[in-house]
């Protein structure tokens, strides 16, 4: 889903650099519940497993000291197990949970020195959220509940209104402004939560887990509309979700949370390739790695004996999409960075890629 | 929770070691043989016995310091500030008397005629809860003027009213700071559980002392009891709107204040209308016995029917305050859910509901322009068809009445007898007439026994309370009265509970009949009882039962009919008979419901035991209504008051007890805080 600018943004914040411009910056961010909260940030304890620091210090280290960047209009997803910390983690971002220490810098303004009044400002007008469990409001009719966010910041009825029906009609709604929440099936009433977010016209998106409570069905239909809707409206997105295959379908990159901390950020591909340790790889194990390695990962080191007859592909080329081209073809596949040959795919490499996964449950 | 839970092992009896495998109900047992054998021996010593017209010194230096009180009145700061509120209460009471139930000087009737306030009555009725409803408002305000109460009827209701407006006034505030802090609710959570185990009944004395008679005194008592209600009900409402919710719209950055009127308040809106439906139920309670108070309205007919033995007015008053409650019942429910209902109604269109409301709403006002302008219209009809009906009522139900008592007198002296035999005398000897100290000693024992040891502590505080009241052998008295009316309340509440639980046709007949029966003030039941068993302890034992039972049986019955479906087909797959099924699986797991309607029985009972001094039943509520009626018992009326209290928590700790030693992760006990009588 990400155009080529997009990725370039992303591969560069991928390698650390260039936080300045950034959409989201996270810093050393802690959150720890319970007593004397500040002095776990950092100190032994923090080392600590959770149940240990449980009933040692009465503490739960939530969210332990993470870092990353959010580049304009990237999608970006948050992973991990349930308790890992995602949904404390992206409440910390506007504060709806306190954050312990760090900085959370959005557009390099700290959210931490924020005044009420500039908090509830950037809520209103820069960063809006959709919650797993819609929370709409039941006596409220569906035009009312878009609207939500605009009669808060004082707009009249008249402008909100026809600002919530074009949300509306956005989300594919076109019809049921006048039907009340409980009158929707779970995925219409997450298009009402995601109109109603859309309503502010907010530059930065939140999502925690929105449609882990819908169908699978429904949600394949979800996903699809929030990749038309990244397209059409072109936001930043913080996205969490325990799916994997949701983050890989979504994310141009992933991070993914253990215990509160983070064990890898990188873009799908690296993920899966790479798992940085071995709860990562346990994750990724099931995953159809066709859909999902890129030539990158899959080529040799050319030598002087390849062909140069075989067909040109980047290496950002998914293998699926490779596969039928490369297998067609006599010669190995050339990948190409730059004008320059950086590597090899010869038909066994992709067959190992496709066949193995012949056995996994996809 | 397991914290809690060892502590209470260890200070519980369970650590004395032999006793730890006796059962519980073994061990009260035991405790009840040894007060027999004692009693046996020790029978009639130290009871304390204080005849009805005796009073002691204490109660003396209490009615000198009443008397006090009211002559240094003008220089005493408190009673000066009491006494201006009473004064703008009475401003107020009066003004809204002569705008529909009183003439207003210098007319001969008041301001709005019947005629004007039957139709604005209905209108309201329409406009808030719609057409069906504002009949059944047209229907209740024509009985109150065919019966031949109108105008006690709009007096009761304008306190009803005025009390209500004053308890959401105060008690919504409060609600809300409730919901919102653990500090606030800390402070006031005890106060509300305090007056709501407390009998109404309570209330008088005080508030008479404060406020003097009538309608001042009348709407302070009537708030007091009517204000916890709503505050808890509306807490709760607000404190359980949904998080996600709440926290979804702070995320567009809502104000504090746009969170309360946005999101909770109109989330909370059904669980706040509960509220105010418990808040004015609760007002209308105190109507009957308001009349000890002088408050105008239907509690004086009653009181005097009642005690002159006229059944008939007795009961055509109280149908007044039957049809009341259901009205205002009935009203609030139907309010709480119109306006959405309309709003979901496909066809609903705003604009031509306005409309609608409007030209109704100038009916109602051309009503009232007639009913100042004709005399007619202004002064209930009595001559044409008025108070004949209610007359003509009252002597048929008197004649009846009559019939009943001289056919059926020795069956109902039969049973009367053989309670009062078989167990009312028998409990009352052993709990009256056993030295005050053995009492004691093995109430505080059983309150260990069953229900742990902060329960026997406070019993022990409560019993040197009654004792120092000099009230004792009294108090031994009303408590044995209350027993016995919960042990007949459980009793009912087992054996209907059961058969709702299991029977779907059981329940679907009786729930209504209870639902209905528990929308009644308690004084109600006394009317027919009084009829039936003359005027003694009995009467007030079975108003009592009456009062309490509804409550008990649905206790019981929910609790049995929320044992998972999966439980009891295991056990009746595994070959257990109806009988093992009840009482091996339903009723042991329902045990928290079970324990629950004992409480609940227990303060019902005492509430209404206390009122039926009136009728005979003597004891602790005979003293109460002494200090109203004469001015050298107010000691003693204060003092019989303070004992109810004592009573009252007493009673209603032990069942807590015994509640939380049964089902500690129960969130019955957690969730819903266990709410006294009338
Ligand atoms: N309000 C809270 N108080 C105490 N602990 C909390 C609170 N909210 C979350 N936690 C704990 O923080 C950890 C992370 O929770 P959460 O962020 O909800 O995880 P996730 O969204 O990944 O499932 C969990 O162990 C959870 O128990
Ligand atoms: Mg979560």
């Amino acid at each position: 889903m990400s155009t080529t600018a997009e990725h370039e943004a992303s591969q560069r914040l991928t390698n650390g650099h260039d936080a300045t411009n950034a959409a989201v910056s996270v810093r050393a961010l802690w959150k720890v519940f319970g007593p004397k909260a500040e002095q776990i940030v950092g100190s032994p304890e923090a080392t600590l497993s959770r149940s240990e620091l449980m009933t040692r210090t009465g503490c739960t280290v939530a969210v332990n000291d993470v870092s990353f960047d959010v580049a304009p209009g990237e999608v970006f997803v948050v992973m991990g197990l349930s308790g890992s910390g995602k949904s404390t983690l992206i409440r910390c971002l506007t504060r709806l949970i306190e954050p312990t220490a760090g900085e959370v810098l959005l557009d390099g303004e700290d959210v931490r020195d924020m005044s009420d009044t500039r908090l509830r400002e950037l809520r209103r007008t820069h960063v809006s959220m959709v919650f797993q469990h819609f929370g709409l409001l039941p006596h409220r009719q569906v035009i009312d509940n878009v609207a939500y966010g605009l009669e808060i910041r004082g707009a009249k009825k008249k402008e909100r209104h026809a600002r919530a029906k074009e949300m509306v009609d956005l989300v594919g709604l076109t019809g049921y402004e006048r039907s009340y929440p409980d009158q929707l099936s779970g995925g219409m009433q997450q298009r009402v939560g995601l109109a109603r977010a859309l309503a502010v016209d907010p530059s930065v998106m939140l999502f925690d887990e929105p449609f882990s409570a819908l169908d699978p069905l429904i949600r394949r239909d979800m996903q699809k509309e929030v990749i038309r809707l990244h397209e059409e409206v072109g936001k930043t997105m913080v996205f969490v979700t325990h799916d994997l295959q949701e983050a890989l379908k979504l994310g141009d990159r992933i991070l993914i949370m253990r215990d509160g901390a983070v064990v890898q950020i990188g873009t799908p591909a690296e993920v899966v390739a790479q798992p940085a340790d071995d709860y990562v790889r346990d994750f990724v194990s099931d995953v159809p790695r066709s859909h999902v390695l890129t030539l990158r990962y899959v080529m040799r080191e050319p030598r002087p004996s390849d062909s140069d007859e075989g067909p040109v592909m980047s290496p950002d080329t998914i293998v699926r999409q490779a596969a039928r081209a490369a297998l067609a073809s006599a010669h190995p596949v050339r990948v190409v960075e730059n004008g320059q040959v950086i590597g090899i795919v010869d038909d066994d490499a992709i067959l190992r890629v496709v066949v193995a996964e012949e056995g996994a449950p996809a | 929770m397991t914290a809690t839970a060892t502590t209470r092992d260890v200070v519980g009896p369970g650590t004395k070691v032999g006793l730890r495998r006796v059962p519980r109900w073994g061990q009260a047992l035991f405790v009840l043989g040894i007060w027999v054998l004692v009693w046996a021996v020790m029978r009639g010593q130290d009871t304390l016995i204080l005849p009805g017209q005796a009073k002691t010194g204490l109660h003396d230096s209490m009615s000198q310091w009443k008397s006090d009180l009211i002559a240094g009145r003008d220089d005493n700061a408190f009673m000066q500030f009491t006494g201006w509120i009473a004064d703008q209460i009475e401003a107020v009471g009066t003004w809204l008397q002569e705008l529909v139930s009183e003439p207003a000087p210098p007319r001969p009737v008041p301001e709005i005629g019947w005629f004007g306030v039957v139709a604005v009555a209905s209108w309201v009725g329409f406009a808030v809860a719609g057409w069906r409803i504002a009949l059944l408002v047209l229907g209740s305000f024509l009985a109150f003027g065919l019966l031949g109460y109108w105008e006690d009827s709009m007096d009761t209701l304008i306190i009803t009213f005025f009390s209500v407006a004053v308890a959401l006034v105060v008690g919504l505030p409060l609600a809300v700071l409730m919901a919102k802090s653990t500090r606030v609710t800390a402070v006031v959570a005890p106060v509300l559980d305090l007056l709501q185990t407390m009998p109404s009944f309570n209330y008088l004395l005080p508030v008479f002392l404060f406020f003097g008679l009538g309608i001042p005194a009348g709407v302070v008592a009537t708030v007091i009891y009517c204000t916890p209600p709503v505050v808890r009900i509306a807490a709760h409402g607000i404190r359980s709107v949904s998080g996600t919710t709440v926290e979804a719209t702070d995320s567009v950055g809502q104000t504090r204040w746009q969170r309360l009127r946005k999101v909770e308040l109109p989330m909370a809106k059904s669980t706040i209308v509960v509220g105010i439906n418990q808040t004015t139920l609760a007002a209308l309670a105190i109507v009957i016995i308001g009349g000890f108070i002088n408050m105008p309205g239907l509690g004086g007919p009653v009181l005097d029917a009642l005690t002159g033995q006229q059944t008939g007015n007795a009961f055509v008053s109280g149908l007044c305050i039957v049809i009341m409650a259901i009205m205002l019942d009935r009203t609030t429910t139907a309010a709480s859910v119109h306006g959405e209902k309309l709003a979901r109604s496909g066809t609903f269109d705003p604009r031509r509901h306005r409309i609608v409301l409007a030209v109704t709403g100038a009916v109602a006002l051309v009503c009232v322009y007639y009913s100042r302008t004709y005399l007619k219209l202004a002064e209930f009809p009595e001559s044409a068809l008025g108070p004949a009906i209610g007359r003509e009522m009252a002597m048929k139900v008197q004649s009846f009445a009559d019939w009943f008592t001289s056919t059926f007198d020795a069956w109902t002296t039969a049973i009367k007898d053989v309670v009062s035999t078989f167990l009312l005398n028998p409990l009352q000897d052993l709990i009256a007439n056993s030295p005050w100290y053995v009492t004691a000693v093995a109430l505080t024992m059983l309150a260990l026994v069953v229900s742990g040891l902060r329960p026997a502590l406070i019993t022990v505080v409560c019993l040197t309370g009654l004792y120092l009241s000099d009230l004792w052998n009294d108090s031994m008295i009303t408590l044995t009265m209350t027993l016995v009316g919960a042990l007949i309340v459980m009793i009912l509440a087992l054996v209907l509970g059961v058969a709702m639980a299991r029977r779907p046709g059981v329940d679907l007949v009786l729930r209504p009949v209870l639902d209905a029966a528990q929308v009644m003030p308690a004084f109600v039941y006394l009317i027919p009882t009084l009829l039936l068993f003359g005027p003694t302890r009995f009467t007030a034992i079975v108003a009592g039962v009456i009062y309490a039972a509804p409550i008990a049986i649905k206790l019981v019955a929910d609790g049995i009919a929320r044992v998972s479906a999966t439980t009891v087909e295991a056990a009746v797959s595994s070959g257990s008979t109806a009988w093992q099924v009840i009482t091996k699986v339903q009723l042991p797991m329902a045990r928290g419901n079970v324990v629950l309607a004992v409480n609940q029985g227990l303060l019902y009972v005492l509430s209404v035991v206390v009122i039926g001094g009136l009728v005979g039943a003597g004891a602790l509520g005979y003293d109460s209504v002494l200090g109203f009626s004469q001015s050298q018992y107010f000691g003693k009326g204060i003092a019989a008051a303070g004992c109810i209290v004592l009573l009252g928590i007493m009673l209603d700790r032990f069942a807590r007890g015994a509640v939380e030693r049964q089902q500690r992760n129960n969130d019955i006990l957690t969730r819903r805080p266990i709410s006294g009588a009338i």
